[in-house]
């Protein structure tokens, strides 16, 4: 059992609010995943910067004069805040895979949360009002979020394990359910190049449709082949960089509601989750159907 | 009247006063605000009382309920009437998965559509649907009604005993063992006397198609031996 929040924002009024509404759909959850808690919220894409988030199980040592070190490395203004075990790294777009290559370099122990133009990805074990609140997520605005409180069942309670799970630029997945041929799937996109940090079998799922959406298709395309191609039990929902998808197995037995408005589309895997957002007693509430893709975008809708 | 607000007051309040109502009690109708998709609402009734819950409930509503009457001014998460003993829940919006689950008595009917496997084992209990169903609904089905009004998704009546199945509108497909029957005049007058039940007046049974088991899973064949 886990649980899961997300939350795409139609109206750009919203927006400052968005990381109070989804801590509060979170912790809502917690009773579903009180293991671990992970939140991808998506800022505005401001045309100049991108962002590298970073994890390290020693912030104190591997934060510490990182920034001047990148700074020097790149050649390029380099800007870093750290967030407890996090820290978030600024630097110029066209500086990113450059940037990427010299973090592992020098700070080899420090894992990639997530890197793209305008994803964040904080996630820690523990209880999910206390992940929110060391990374102060209350406090961040931005499009579109998604979160995730864990029930550890098929890999070990570890902070890589937990979700959002990002294995491509801008890309986020999170999975309430269990994969059975993930370790097949994954020998498979090891082979076309993809890389794993765990034995984990969401972050298969979302190596999948990385995968996929590499190939050029778009999130709604490649949601619609994970039917076919992914065995077992789930509810997935995933943000692009201006999307935010939903997926359900064809058994569909992981719980699921949505909600939309005029203002947000809004996912929980229970209505409780939903309860304290504006306007969700006139919000037209629904169960996704089974094997159904459920995809919107800030860039096709504008 | 008692009148339970769940933002303020524990469900367990709730759940405690209506198994705690003496014998002969002439106070039973209870009213309930604020459920914001709390489990367990009004699970375990066991005596006449009429409780109107103004809202939508998460998991297990009304579950294992016998003799009370129930009500949700809402939707109704997972598992709604789970082993209904006896005595009546009414859900105005929508239901989701396993709704009526295990049922043996009494009637549960949602008037807006439910999701997938709807009435599974049923063993008894009445449901009628004046919406939708999702897939393997009435799964196992031992006895009892289900009556859908709109459409029902794939393997309807999977693995079927004798649960009776009335469909108004398309099936998507039937599950292993479950057939289309002749609707008899016995079945008009069962279906007649749900649909009135139900309070729905605009809708003929004759309409319906009923669905039941074709008994070939009853007994094991020799002749499968080598499938196992």
């Amino acid at each position: 059992m886990c649980g899961i929040v997300g939350l795409f924002l139609k109206d750009k009024a919203l927006e400052p609010q968005l990381g109070a509404l989804l801590s509060s759909m979170l912790i809502t959850m917690t009773d579903r995943g009180p293991d671990s808690a992970g939140i991808a919220i998506y800022g505005n894409d401001n045309g100049k910067t991108a962002k590298i988030t970073l994890q390290s199980a020693k912030p104190a040592k591997d934060f510490a004069g990182l920034e001047a070190e990148l700074q020097s490395a790149l050649g390029a203004p380099v800007a870093i805040e750290v967030k407890s075990t996090h820290a978030v790294v600024t630097l110029a777009k066209d500086k990113l895979d450059e940037g990427r290559a010299a973090l592992a370099t020098l700070r080899p122990d420090a894992r990639v949360m997530s890197s793209g133009d305008a994803i964040e990805i904080y996630k820690e074990i523990g209880l999910p009002k206390d992940v929110v609140s060391r990374f102060a997520v209350s406090g961040m605005s931005g499009t579109h979020g998604i979160g995730h409180t864990r029930m550890a069942t098929e890999s070990a309670v570890t902070t890589l394990g937990a979700h959002p799970f990002s294995t491509g630029s801008d890309q986020c997945l999170v999975h309430n359910g269990s994969l059975s041929n993930h370790n097949n799937l994954r020998r498979e996109l090891k082979r076309q190049g993809m890389t794993f940090e765990t034995e984990n079998d969401s972050e298969v799922a979302a190596a999948y449709l990385t995968a996929e959406m590499a190939k050029g298709k778009d999130l709604g395309a490649a949601l619609t082949s994970a039917v076919d191609d992914l065995d077992g039990f789930f509810t997935f929902v995933v943000g692009t960089k201006s999307g935010f998808g939903v997926l359900r197995d064809p058994i569909a037995c992981k719980p699921a509601v949505m909600a939309e408005t005029d203002q947000y589309v809004a996912f929980g895997s229970e209505y409780r989750a939903l309860v304290n957002l504006p306007g969700i007693e006139t919000a037209r509430i629904w169960e996704p159907e089974p094997a159904t893709v459920y995809f919107w975008d800030h860039e096709k809708a504008a | 009247m008692p009148v339970f607000d769940l933002s303020t007051t524990p469900l367990r309040d709730l759940n405690s006063a209506l198994h705690g109502l003496p014998a002969g009690a002439n106070d039973t109708v209870f009213e309930v605000i604020n459920p914001r998709g709390h489990h367990a609402v009004a699970v375990g009734i066991d005596a006449p009382v009429t409780v109107e819950i103004k809202g939508s409930v998460g998991y297990y509503c009304a579950g294992m309920n016998d003799g009370g009457n129930v009500t949700v001014h809402g939707s109704a998460g997972p598992g709604v009437a789970e082993n209904m003993m006896s005595g009546s829940v009414v859900i105005e919006g929508d239901a989701s998965q396993y709704a009526g689950a295990t049922g043996r008595g009494g009637l549960l009917v949602i008037k807006g559509n439910a999701a997938s496997r709807c009435g599974i084992s049923m063993k008894g209990i009445d449901i009628v649907v004046h919406g939708n169903i999702g897939h393997m609904s009435a799964f196992m089905g031992q006895s009892g009604h289900l009556v859908v009004l709109g459409d029902a998704g794939d393997a309807l009546g999977d693995s079927l005993y004798e649960a009776k199945l009335f469909v108004r509108g398309s099936v998507k497909s039937l599950g292993a063992d479950c057939i289309e029957k002749e609707l008899r005049p016995e079945h008009i007058e069962k279906l007649s006397e749900l649909l009135e039940l139900a309070g729905i007046s605009d809708v003929r049974p004759e309409e319906f198609k009923r669905y039941g088991s074709a008994r070939k899973l009853y007994n094991f064949n020799i002749d499968n031996a080598d499938a196992y």
